[in-house]
Formats: C-alpha cells, sequence, structure tokens
C-alpha cells in the first residue's frame, strides 16, 4: 500500500489522504453520535425512574407523577395490535408465496404493501381519526389506536413472513403433497412450523413501531393517563403510551425529568428488540 | 376427498382475503384522504390555498395559505438530505468497504440503533440539547427554528441512508473494483471512481427513501420547530406540512378542521410520487 501511495502524483497523493480522511471522519461522526445520544439518554433518565414513577398512577392531590398507566397501555395496544395483524400479515404472505398463481395480483399486493411502508404515521393518525373513531364510532380509545397501529404495521409481518416461507426449501411442500398432504395441511404441519423464527422477527420489529410511536396514536388511542387494568374496559377508554406521555409530559407540560426518565425506558426497549432480534437471526443463520 | 377439496377452496379464500387486506387498506386512505380533503380546498380556492402566503386560521377573518408549510417541508427536507446523504454514504462506505470485519460489526448495528429511537425521544434531546445550543453559539433569543429542524431530520434519516447505500456498496462485482485496483487506481480512488457509481441506483433508493421519512416526520419535528407559519428562513420559527396538521388538530373545527386535512393532503400527495419514484428506483436495482 504505501509503495503503492509513494508511486502517485502530489494531486493524486492529496486527494488520496483527503477523501480517506472524510470518509473516516464521516463514519466516527457517525457513531460517537450513536453513542453519546445512548449515554446521554441513560445519565439523564436512569437516575429519575424509581419504583413509584413505574408502580403508581400521576396523582393531582400528591403532585407526583406514574407512568404505570401508560406502561398499561402500551402493553394492551402492543397486544391488541398483535393478534389482529399475525394472522391477517401471516395470511397475506401465505396467500403470496403459496397460493397465489396470478403474478399481477402479487405484484399488486405488493406494491400496496411497498406504499403503506410510505406513509408517514400522521397520516395513519388522520386516517384511523376518521375511519376507526368517526366513521366505525369507537371514539378515541385504545382499540382504535390499535386497529390503526394494524394497517400499519401489516407491511412489517406480511414482509418477514414472507422472506422466512421463501427460505422453506421447496422440497418439504413436495414431499407432503406426495405423501397425500392437502396443500393447507402442508402449509400448517410443514411450512409454517419452518419459518417461525422470520414470524418472531416480524413480530418483535412491529413491537419496536408500535412502541416508538406517537403520531398516528395521539389523534386514535389519545393521551389519557388513567389506571385502568380491565383490559376490555381499557380498550373501551383513552390512554396514552408511553411515547405518546413523553411527548405530553415534555411539550405541554414541560416535565422535562419525566421525559428523560421515559426515555430512558424506551431506550432500553430499543436495545432489547435490537438484542432479540440479533439472537433470531444468528440462531437461524446457525441451522442453515 | 370432497371435504378435503372444501378446506382448501375455504383456505384459500381466506388468504386471498389477508391478502387483499393491504390493498384495501390503501384504497380507504386514498378515499379518506380526498373525500376529507378536496372539499377547503374547493372553498379556499386552490391557487389561493396552496400559493397563499399567509395562514392565520383562527383570526376573525382566516387566512388559508399553506405556501409557508409546503416551502419549509421541502427546505428541511432538501437541508436534511444535503447534511444527511452525504455523511450517511460515507459512512456506508468505510463499513462496507475500509472497515475490518469485525469493526463493521460492531459500527453498523449501532447505527441501525438510531432507526428504532422513537421520534418523540429524538424531539425531547432536540428540544433540550440542540434548540438551547443553537440559541447560544447563533446569539438567538430562540433556538426553535429550521436549522433545528434540518439537523434533527438529518440526523433521523442517517440509518436509511446508510443500511440501503451499504447493502448497494456490497453488492458492487468485486471484479469491478479489482480490475479498477489492477490498472493502477488507488484504493480510494476505486471507491469514488467505480464503487459509487456502480451502487448508484441503490444509493439513490437509499436517498428517495430518506426524502420520504423526513417530509413525514412529525412529532420529533414539533418539538423543535417553533410552530409559527412563517415564510421558511434558517433561524426563523418555521411550521411544516405535518406539524401544521397535528398541532391544530386537536381543537379545530368547521372550515379550520377540513383546512387541515386539505394539508393532509397535499402532503399525502408528495408521499405518494416520492413512493412511485422510489418503486421505480427499487424496480430498476431488481432487474439489473
Amino acid at each position: 500500500m504505501d509503495n503503492e501511495v509513494r508511486s502517485l502524483s502530489k494531486k493524486r497523493k492529496t486527494m488520496d489522504a483527503l477523501l480517506r480522511g472524510l470518509i473516516y471522519l464521516c463514519a466516527a461522526a457517525t457513531f460517537v453520535l450513536v453513542l453519546a445520544l445512548i449515554v446521554y439518554i441513560f445519565v439523564k433518565g436512569v437516575g429519575e425512574i424509581s419504583w413509584d414513577f413505574l408502580t403508581t398512577a400521576p396523582s393531582h392531590l400528591k403532585g407526583t407523577i406514574g407512568i404505570l398507566p401508560n406502561i398499561i397501555s402500551t402493553i394492551y395496544i402492543i397486544l391488541t395490535s398483535l393478534i389482529i395483524v399475525l394472522p391477517l400479515g401471516v395470511g397475506a404472505a401465505i396467500y403470496l408465496n403459496e397460493y397465489a398463481t396470478n403474478r399481477k395480483v402479487v405484484a399488486f399486493i405488493e406494491f400496496a404493501t411497498e406504499t403503506l411502508t410510505g406513509i408517514p404515521s400522521i397520516i395513519y393518525g388522520l386516517v384511523g381519526m376518521l375511519f376507526f373513531c368517526q366513521y366505525m364510532g369507537l371514539q378515541g380509545c385504545l382499540l382504535s389506536g390499535a386497529l390503526t397501529l394494524v394497517i400499519m404495521i401489516l407491511p412489517t409481518i406480511v414482509r418477514t413472513t414472507q422472506e422466512s416461507l421463501k427460505t422453506v426449501p421447496q422440497s418439504y411442500r413436495e414431499g407432503a403433497v406426495a405423501l397425500g398432504a392437502t396443500k393447507w395441511h402442508a402449509i400448517r404441519t410443514i411450512v409454517l412450523p419452518s419459518s417461525v423464527e422470520g414470524i418472531l422477527t416480524g413480530c418483535i420489529l412491529a413491537i419496536g413501531r408500535i412502541v416508538g410511536e406517537s403520531a398516528a396514536l395521539i389523534f386514535t388511542a389519545g393521551v389519557a393517563s388513567i389506571l385502568i387494568t380491565n383490559i376490555l374496559e381499557a380498550l373501551q377508554s383513552s390512554g396514552g403510551t408511553l411515547s405518546v406521555a413523553l411527548y405530553v409530559y415534555v411539550y405541554e407540560r414541560g416535565e422535562f425529568e419525566v421525559g428523560y426518565a421515559i426515555a430512558a425506558i424506551l431506550m432500553i426497549l430499543v436495545l432489547a428488540i435490537n438484542i432479540g432480534i440479533k439472537l433470531i437471526n444468528a440462531k437461524l443463520k446457525k441451522r442453515a | 376427498m370432497k371435504a378435503k377439496n372444501i378446506v382448501e377452496l375455504v383456505m384459500n379464500t381466506i388468504f386471498f382475503l389477508c391478502g387483499i387486506i393491504a390493498i384495501l387498506a390503501v384504497l380507504i386512505i386514498t378515499v379518506y384522504m380526498i373525500i376529507s380533503g378536496i372539499p377547503a380546498i374547493r372553498e379556499i380556492g386552490f391557487t389561493e390555498f396552496i400559493f397563499g402566503q399567509e395562514w392565520a386560521s383562527t383570526a376573525a377573518d382566516p387566512k388559508f395559505g399553506i405556501l409557508p408549510f409546503i416551502l419549509s417541508s421541502i427546505y428541511a427536507t432538501a437541508g436534511a438530505i444535503i447534511i444527511g446523504v452525504p455523511i450517511g454514504i460515507l459512512t456506508a462506505v468505510y463499513i462496507s468497504k475500509i472497515a475490518k470485519p469485525k469493526t463493521a460489526a460492531v459500527i453498523y448495528p449501532a447505527i441501525q440503533l438510531l432507526a428504532g429511537i422513537p421520534s418523540v425521544v429524538y424531539g425531547l434531546i432536540g428540544m433540550l440539547v440542540l434548540v438551547p445550543a443553537i440559541m447560544n453559539v447563533f446569539d438567538l433569543s430562540n433556538g426553535t427554528c429550521l436549522l433545528a429542524v434540518i439537523i434533527v431530520l438529518s440526523i433521523m434519516i442517517l440509518p436509511n441512508i446508510v443500511s440501503v447505500s451499504e447493502t448497494a456498496l456490497s453488492a458492487v462485482p468485486p471484479e469491478y473494483e479489482e480490475g479498477s485496483m489492477a490498472l493502477g487506481a488507488t484504493k480510494i480512488e476505486t471507491i469514488f471512481r467505480v464503487s459509487i457509481p456502480a451502487a448508484k441506483s441503490g444509493i439513490a433508493a437509499g436517498v428517495v427513501l430518506g426524502v420520504g421519512r423526513a417530509i413525514g416526520e412529525t412529532m420529533a419535528v414539533m418539538m423543535v420547530a417553533g410552530n409559527v407559519a412563517n415564510m421558511p428562513e434558517l433561524f426563523n420559527s418555521v411550521t411544516l406540512l405535518t406539524t401544521a396538521v397535528a398541532k391544530e388538530m386537536s381543537y379545530a373545527s368547521g372550515l379550520q378542521r377540513e383546512a387541515l386535512f386539505s394539508i393532509a393532503l397535499v402532503l399525502f400527495v408528495f408521499i405518494m410520487i416520492i413512493n412511485l419514484i422510489l418503486n421505480m428506483f427499487l424496480k430498476r436495482g431488481d432487474s439489473k
């Protein structure tokens, strides 16, 4: 390398060094930025998290803030969305990969799925408000929020499931059909079990998306922080998830410490989600 | 045998229905956006709405001109692209061409973490760290401005640009690069003259993806933009298309509310155009 560079003209040499320096600078800047962001949030936030903060509802009487209602809202919204989106998303992927015979239909569905990926969450929020809250009469409640998120995370589930269905060897299906199984039987007993990890990855990605979502939820699920533990009751009432609560506490009420604490919790979740996906991918690779 | 066929037919239909949900969702979103967005545009007048320079929705004599929002959105997105794209591409170059595999294995996932961080967390950091910093550095009375929006957005689109560019750069056939090196070009010259041009379609897709993300971002922007309906200037408080909708939606009524849906329709049109361009780039990449 050194020999090669020495034989170059001075102009080329300077240019080379300059560009190389620029590349290192950009990579270093990006990396430092990520680290700084994470460290800063943890330093500012972790100290603010306490047992009471996590396990109580906000109290006007005592003037304390607790995020238990928001944690519960987040969990309920995740559960409800996943329960609804999983059969739909996996079903759509099965159709695209196993049943569909018309190429044009497949291309059209895939185009629609891609389009959904590109629509920003504020638009989901508006249409969710118009369709679920007003047209279907659900009003602003966790269920409206969850249904809006279902549409939003559908592409994620479809894509990851489709990818893992594609990795199931064709011979499995042929073998099953040769033994007299119907297509559905083969899918249920052979194909789907072989692509469980892919579906799981999709779920984890979807959870990440839901946890981080705010714009689509403010107008559909609302911003309330009232403690309701019964899931059926909770689904019918307004409730803000952690991200929404962060926004409300910081932007509308100026409670910055609470914001940092929630941000730290969200970051822990984001890290956990990334590690989870890594583990599944590692397991997949080992098997392949 | 017959029962089996019926089961097969039923399952086929169920999966088909799952498959067309994505299409239905896109249709419903489009229809709702158009139906709810058109009336106000008609009432206000298309040119007055799009090219009107003043937005005073709650004034006694209300004005509904959204040119400031449109231009702010375009400027903010362009600014984010100008900062984010070079840094993102050079970081991707480092990861894919220069870094040792072990280093790349640390840096790449770290940058992908950025993609998982909820936008409200970016908003929080932007509001409490970036905005005061801009205020001090440029000696402004208030740090909420277009520049803050641009910086936050350029960080938020980084992971998209890096991952798409990295994939494209890694897919460049090694023979191209070896050929260039064999002809006497240095490693850096090869990267800039051969690898990046060869990966340009993929990199372009990454840029378009970044544009889509930036123009649709709401909550993070809301927290740092100041949300005054000014014409865009670097150190002025601005309102973007997304934040114009989010800011007033919770209390708007009548024509003001309808106008908000019209803003959303304009945003939706922008997004659909970006989606189409993205699809074009991806298709071209596939067929290669």
